[in-house]
């Protein structure tokens, strides 16, 4: 039996873009998917298609177990949608949102409101509920957008990048929500740039690059994939490179690569803490004074790197954002 | 899975029909509480009818030939009718970027993603235009009776003026909606709903003699549906009016305004639901 969110062979394109080439999607109910990608990778279009919003070319796909190009008003029913492009009206007061939103979903007047007051309470949105949406933080806007989606308690999200532009405290509680949410039975299609989310969130990732999966499997099973652990030196003098470089060869799997102007070494290893130790008696032996030295373990950043070529963020450069190695861990706000 | 699909609280709703009267009053009442907290839309959408029955009436008042007529309050009470029906065509615009805006915004994807009738957005939204075009007329008729502007009928027939001009403006912002729904930006839409509005208005008997245009744009101006509203609104009214050109509207100026009317809306609305169901923001 299909999950509870189940694609086949999604087909998209958008004059001479293949916005989605062949995706298969499979959600196992009650599990939180993360599908990982840069920008214009496809994630959106996924979403949209899953959604009903945008008619694929070819492909399959079910959602709730409902046929999403056959019967879309019934998966309809089944669905909840947030994110990005999802919306809420800034002139209409949280309560009159919610009301509306709940009446469209054909719940009847009374029962939509009494649901409205459930979502303002746990949403923490009651002291602003009868204010009108534009005088909300960007953090409110987005529960406000969240609990809309929840109106009837779909067995089914999706949520389009729910935290970009998020500040990291707001990220955080938002994080809150979703986990409540997931461990009471919603299975969850997440999109999202931010690997550190898809670690957080998802059971199941899926990386997508050109409209294809490029890989998937359990954040555990990717980083695997990527290959070990690095030992990562930074050297206080400068003279001092050169004989560090020297003692990490010695311990290393592999090539040593050297930052000149960050003093920084590293090298791939296998052996964890032991091995640690062994590279700092070594190199306090040598007189090498060290600012900083530490194993670390792939990041799903480096997991995309190494699947893709490309760091996962690399192409916020054209927004100004400056490409880091550690760029993902770094909280970068205002790129929308 | 059916477990799944169970949990969800619906009502059934009450039938096709009673699906999409709900949930277009749904969302027209969302409209109507946009518009009442956006009032500054509203009194634009006031002065600048008003700025035209004073602007026409002292400016072109008096140097205008109506029916051999050139007294200026002639030309005011042939003028009201023409200003009328411009007023109703110009919610047009406002129904357009109302519509563009919802796209810009990542409303309409919300919508779509909604259980709720196709056409109910596009509906709810043209509704309360017609509330907003509705209080419009009435200012302006208030402004029109102070200028010197009188009817000379039945209460029956001047309220049926009134119908008629609604009518009109109902199926105008079918194609403001249409519009709205193909432009990119809210800008766009407002411009791109009035800028063929001018050739359509003046183009027509609203603030001139038709009959004194050159023969093709007379032609142009009789077989043009807003020339029929505005003729059927001077018969009605009982102003004075051109006497009208051997054309099919002019002669039959109601039924040639209603079927205009009827055959906008089937046509735009039909149309705007078919753009409304592929939209893409």
């Amino acid at each position: 039996m299909p999950g509870a969110i189940y694609a086949e062979g999604l087909v998209k394109t958008f004059g001479d873009v293949r916005a989605l080439d062949g995706v298969d999607l499979d959600v196992p109910e009650g599990t939180v998917l993360g599908l990982l990608g840069p920008n214009g990778a496809g994630k959106t279009t996924a979403v949209r298609c899953l959604t009903t919003l945008l008619r694929p070319d070819r492909g399959k796909a079910i959602v709730a177990g409902v046929d999403v190009l056959k019967h879309p008003n019934e998966v309809r029913r089944s669905i909840g949608l947030s994110g990005q492009f999802a919306a809420v009206d800034e002139y209409l007061t949280g309560r009159e949102n919610l009301h509306m939103v709940g009446q469209l979903y054909q719940m009847r007047a009374k029962q939509a409101k009494v649901r409205a007051v459930e979502l303002l309470e746990q949403f923490n949105l009651t002291d602003a509920a009868d204010r009108p949406a534009k005088t909300y933080s960007g953090g409110m806007r987005r529960r406000l957008d969240l609990a809309a989606a929840l109106v009837v308690s779909p067995p089914v999200m999706f949520m389009d990048e729910p935290t970009t532009g998020l500040d990291p405290r707001n990220r955080q509680q938002l994080w809150e929500v979703i986990k409540q949410l997931v461990s009471g039975g919603t299975t969850l299609l997440l999109t999202t740039q931010y690997l550190e989310e898809a670690d957080h969130l998802a059971h199941d990732i899926c990386v997508i690059d050109h409209g294809k999966v490029i890989a998937r499997g359990t954040s555990d099973q990717l980083k695997a994939r990527t290959g070990g652990e690095r030992v990562e030196v930074v050297v206080h003098e400068r003279e001092h490179i050169e004989t560090a470089s020297e003692v990490l060869r010695g311990f290393g799997k592999g090539e040593t690569t050297v930052e000149q102007h960050t003093r920084k070494l590293t090298v791939p290893v296998t052996g964890g803490a032991k091995l640690l130790a062994e590279v700092i008696r070594e190199l306090d032996t040598r007189g090498i004074e060290i600012d900083d030295i530490g194993l670390r373990r792939p990041t799903l950043d480096d997991v995309f790197l190494s699947l893709t070529g490309h760091h996962a963020e690399a192409e916020d450069e054209a927004n100004g954002v400056v490409e880091d190695a550690k760029g993902p861990k770094r909280k970068k706000e205002d790129t929308k | 899975m059916s477990a799944v699909t169970d949990a969800v609280p619906t009502v059934a709703p009450g039938g096709f029909l009673g699906q999409s009267v709900r949930d277009s009053l749904v969302v027209a009442k969302r409209n109507l509480i946009r518009m009442s907290r956006i009032p500054e839309m509203v009194i634009f959408g006031l002065i600048q009818p008003i700025m035209f029955v004073v602007l026409f009436s002292y400016v072109f008042g008096g140097s205008m030939n109506i029916g051999g007529s050139t007294e200026s309050s002639t030309y005011r009470e042939f003028l009201m009718a023409g200003i009328f029906a411009q007023t109703v065509t110009f919610a047009t615009a406002g129904a357009g970027a109302g519509i563009a805006d919802d796209m810009h915004k990542g409303l309409i994807d919300r919508f779509r993603s909604l259980p709720m009738a196709r056409g109910a957005v596009l509906t709810g939204r043209t509704l309360a235009d017609l509330v907003q075009t509705a209080l419009t007329l009435l200012v302006l008729a208030v402004v029109a009776l102070l200028v010197g502007w009188r009817t000379h009928t039945s209460v029956g027939e001047v309220l049926g003026a009134f119908g008629l001009l609604l009518l009109a403006g109902y199926a105008f912002t079918w194609i403001g909606a249409l519009i709205g729904l193909s432009v990119r930006t809210p800008e766009a839409a407002t411009s791109g709903g009035l800028i063929w509005l001018f050739p359509v208005t003046f183009v027509s008997n609203a603030f001139v003699d038709s009959s004194r245009m050159t023969p093709w744009l007379q032609h142009v101006a009789d077989w043009n549906p807003f020339s029929a509203t505005v003729q059927a609104c001077r018969e009605l009214f009982g102003n004075p009016g051109v006497s009208p050109s051997d054309a099919w509207p002019m002669q039959h100026p109601v039924w040639a305004s209603l079927i205009y009317s009827v055959l906008i809306i089937v046509i735009f609305r039909t149309l705007a639901v078919r753009k409304y169901r592929s939209a893409t923001a």
